[in-house]
């Protein structure tokens, strides 16, 4: 099931990001950042990008997000071709953007859209850090703001892949205006009565965890992943002391009482299909 | 009058003697009442909240409390709230949606507390709760930045029908020392990170965060605070009245597209 997975997404995606070469991927190592221990990153990608030691799920891009999510070529992408102005008129960031837009064959961090996950019809918004961490700015206000728009009007639930550094310095007041108009939609969405489902992804942290991110009716996240509102280092250079090993992991979320479930992600299909079924949504509809 | 670069703006807002809500609420409101607690956690001092009377109608004053000596900076952790303040002004709104009271939001922090208890209880969560709430709470919500209106946590009482700035206020994705610290490596150069970041009330009355600037006296606030009162409870009053004879869908819808149509962006 899971090679079948990665045989897809190698099939649909082979434009460089998940190609290396065999050789040298067999002694490069991936060093999990939660238990630090060593593992190749041939086995490391062979177990879906998760630690094989502690179950960390690191970080994946959209690619492979929508095809261990959507059902096989039912995506249908939003807003394709949206990118940022520079409103404040920050220093190269037009140059930043280009470089990133080529690099990553990709407008900005979050690609949204609908799709089906086991037949059910859901709106899909996938972030993804690769891009400038996937800070919010105005592509992601505006692109996430009319998938709830799209879902209201559709009656379609939404399931959110978070992964931020929050909001995007170099646009400004103007990305700080996104977490106020994100939380509206889904204010909006929530009256028409519509099931909005987070998963919280590494990382997910600063204006998008105290927007969007923590709004969802259900909120799952991913095992060991990060997800607070301020940095590590801004706390720890605020209070001068040790943080807890499992601070801002989505464990500690969870005893915390902001989390609802941990999924791993070979079982996320599962959790969201079952989930819509318990919300009477119908398979095909 | 000279204009005032960002950074001089910053410096003028740091002044000590710079008037805080315990200064203003006494000269624009009568009878306030303070209500405290968050029904769930615990009391925050950095928010301040309670119910009065504007003029000679009934308001609820939820506010940002800056010190003005160390005393009271320590009290009120200079003004930086925990999950518990935000969710006591949360309570305290859906109290004046209740009893269809305005809500009058004075805004001043450098920004939400970062620290272990702050995340334990959900920093996140609180903001993101009343960025929602307040979109669609069905009373008149007036929003005025004070001095400093810092990211998520200024934010997180400035979802409203009308947003002012005193003159020299500054409003900010995050505060300019964060911003230097983050890009360059180097909190002390904040001055050139305010100067880059667009953050006055001029330049936000230009991108349509800002919908009025209040006038502060010759100098700033600070050379006449009951002048600066007046003009405060004047602004406050006009919006009152263009607010409260609307209809709640259509202070809602408007509300919303106040937000909405925020962001820059080709397609
Ligand atoms: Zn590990």
């Amino acid at each position: 099931m899971l090679e079948d997975l990665l045989k897809a997404v190698k099939d649909r995606f082979n434009d460089g990001i998940l190609h290396h070469d065999k050789e040298s991927k067999r002694e490069e190592l991936f060093k999990c950042p939660r238990c630090r221990v060593d593992t190749t990153v041939e086995e490391f990608e062979k177990n879906i990008k998760i630690c094989p030691n502690c179950n960390y799920h690191s970080r994946i891009n959209w690619q492979e997000r929508l095809a261990y999510t959507a059902d096989y070529g039912s995506f249908r992408e939003f807003d394709r071709d949206m990118t940022s102005r520079n409103p404040i008129e920050y220093p190269d960031y037009d140059k930043k953007l280009k470089e990133l837009k080529e690099k990553y064959k990709l407008n900005d961090g979050v690609v949204t859209g609908c799709c089906t996950v086991r037949g059910y019809q859901i709106v899909l918004g996938i972030m993804d850090s690769a891009f400038m961490m996937a800070s919010m700015g105005s592509v992601a206000g505006e692109k996430i703001t009319r998938a709830f728009e799209y879902a209201t009007e559709h009656k379609l639930p939404l399931v959110m892949f978070t992964a931020s550094g929050g909001a995007r310095m170099q646009e400004g007041i103007i990305s700080l205006m996104q977490m106020a108009k994100t939380s509206g939609a889904v204010a909006r969405f929530n009256h028409a009565g519509g099931l909005y489902i987070t998963v919280l992804t590494d990382p997910t942290t600063g204006g998008v965890t105290a927007s969007f991110a923590s709004l969802g009716d259900v909120i799952i996240a991913e095992p060991k992943v990060l997800v607070g509102f301020a940095g590590r280092r801004v706390i720890q250079d605020t209070i001068r002391q040790q943080l807890p090993d499992d601070f801002q992991s989505a464990e500690y979320l969870l005893s915390h009482g902001f989390v609802d479930i941990i999924v791993d992600r070979k079982n996320m299909r599962n959790t969201l299909s079952l989930l819509m079924k318990l919300h009477s949504y119908k398979e095909g509809v | 009058m000279k204009l005032l670069s960002a950074s001089e703006k910053l410096s003028l807002i740091r002044i000590t003697t710079r008037p805080t809500v315990n200064d203003y609420i006494p000269l624009i409101f009568s009878d306030f009442t303070e209500l405290h607690g968050d029904r769930c956690f615990g009391d925050d001092n950095a928010v301040m909240g309670g119910i009065a009377f504007f003029n000679s109608m009934p308001v609820t004053v939820i506010a940002q409390v800056k010190g003005r000596n160390l005393e009271e900076n320590k009290r009120s952790n200079f003004s930086m709230p925990h999950p518990e303040g935000y969710r006591k002004a949360l309570r305290l709104a859906k109290q004046a949606e209740k009893f269809n009271r305005p809500v009058i939001c004075l805004v001043d922090t450098p920004g939400a507390f970062c620290g272990i208890d702050a995340e334990k209880r959900g920093q996140g969560e609180a903001i993101a709760k009343n960025l929602m709430e307040f979109m669609t709470l069905k009373v008149p919500i007036i929003s005025v930045v004070l001095g400093e209106g810092g990211s998520g946590g200024a934010l997180a009482l400035a979802v409203c029908d009308e947003l002012a700035m005193l003159e020299n206020a500054i409003y900010s994705v995050i505060s300019p020392r964060g911003f230097a610290s983050i890009i360059w490596k180097d909190p002390s150069k904040e001055s050139e990170a305010a100067n880059l970041m667009k953050i006055t009330a001029a330049d936000l009355l230009r991108f349509g965060v800002c919908d009025k600037i209040i006038d502060e006296p010759p100098g700033g606030a600070h050379n006449d605070c009951q002048l600066t009162a007046s003009n405060i409870s004047e602004y406050i009053h006009d919006a009152i009245e263009r607010l409260s004879s609307k209809e709640p869908d259509l202070l809602l819808d408007e509300r919303y597209q106040k937000y909405r149509k925020i962001g820059m962006f080709n397609e």
